[in-house]
């Protein structure tokens, strides 16, 4: 009993800390016009790639560059540009790799179009699996009895 | 016996992917600019030396022209600068220093302590241009022909063996061409 009271402490503890650890979203005040607005804002910030820091989207980056295209994605969407023209502004300056959902494209057809390829050769593998068990099982009757 | 050797020749074919996959994921160098071959985005700066002056992309519009990204809080380009003095040296190619979210002041002092191998330099205070160019790592070099197309690009620090294979190469092509 008290040692399963010390277990839940230490455990409430360690879960604590790393909630101290962990970094508020670095997000400089900014003013939307509507809520629809910032979710969009949200929304595209969550899909770009920060560039110096490559493993992380422009809302979760502290880095400079981030800050700068926040404020630029910001700008423009205030300005009423679209979605896609925002992102077509960042594909113009950085390439397809700041996006973070490849489009479909001649170069992304194998990644977009591999996991229905893998898919079709498991159905034809369990297609023919399918028919040798079952012509076995036609041709050996003794086995069908025994079940 | 036929149906094991499968799994065992999927497995084998998933870690030849992930080896290949681990050695192309060094992105950072070799990451494509799609500036290449497009028309230099536009930009019109104050010069450092004297900042009631501006220069435009259309005024440099005629020459090929180098333009390196440097800012004073940048150690790499503290690290480039001898290569930048050595290619100014040459003067094969007229060179822009596009100082960019840096104190002038500042700007003007590394110039003084380390040297200007620059022919101008414009202030690109909060960065807009720098983002227009696509730079997300200073320094970063582009090479711009006489119409205004940028030829190449080089992220990062500048090297002489980059300047050699790369740089002066296309400028003695341009200077052919004409």
């Amino acid at each position: 009993m008290k040692l399963n009271k010390i277990f839940i402490l230490v455990l409430t503890l360690t879960l604590s800390v790393s909630v101290f650890a962990q970094r508020s979203p670095v997000q400089e005040p900014m003013v939307f016009e509507t809520q629809q607005q910032e979710a969009r804002f949200n929304q595209l910030t969550q899909e770009l790639r920060c560039l110096v820091c490559q493993n992380q989207n422009l809302a979760d980056s502290d880095a400079q560059l981030a800050h700068d295209l926040r404020a630029e994605v910001h700008e423009m969407l205030i300005a009423g540009k679209t979605d896609d023209e925002i992102k077509q502004f960042m594909v113009e300056r950085y390439g397809d790799f700041v996006l973070y959902r490849p489009p479909v494209q001649e170069n992304t057809y194998l990644l977009w179009l591999a996991p229905l390829v893998l898919l079709l050769i498991g159905a034809v593998i369990l297609r023919v699996n399918i028919k040798k068990r079952a012509a076995l099982l036609a041709s050996s009757p003794d086995e069908e009895t025994e079940d | 016996m036929n149906s094991r050797i499968f799994p065992l020749l999927g497995f084998a074919l998933l870690i030849v992917l992930l080896v290949v996959g681990l050695k192309i994921a060094d992105r950072k160098t070799n990451l494509p600019s799609p500036l290449i071959d497009k028309p230099v985005p536009a930009f019109d700066l104050p010069v450092l030396a004297s900042p009631g002056q501006r220069m435009s992309k259309d005024s440099l519009i005629g020459k090929p022209y180098l333009v390196n990204f440097w800012g004073s809080w940048c150690v790499t380009c503290r690290a480039e600068h001898p290569v930048v003095t050595e290619l100014a040296k040459l003067k094969a190619v007229y060179i822009v220093g596009m100082n960019f979210r840096d104190e002038s002041s500042d700007a003007i002092a590394w110039l003084q302590r380390w040297g200007n191998p620059y022919d101008v330099s414009l202030i690109d205070f909060d960065g807009r241009v720098s983002i227009d160019f696509g730079v997300y790592a200073a320094p970063e070099t582009f090479l711009v022909d006489a119409a205004g197309t940028i030829v190449f690009k080089h992220l990062g620090q500048l090297t002489w063996e980059v300047v050699e294979t790369e740089i002066l190469p296309r400028i003695a092509n341009m200077e052919s061409g004409n």
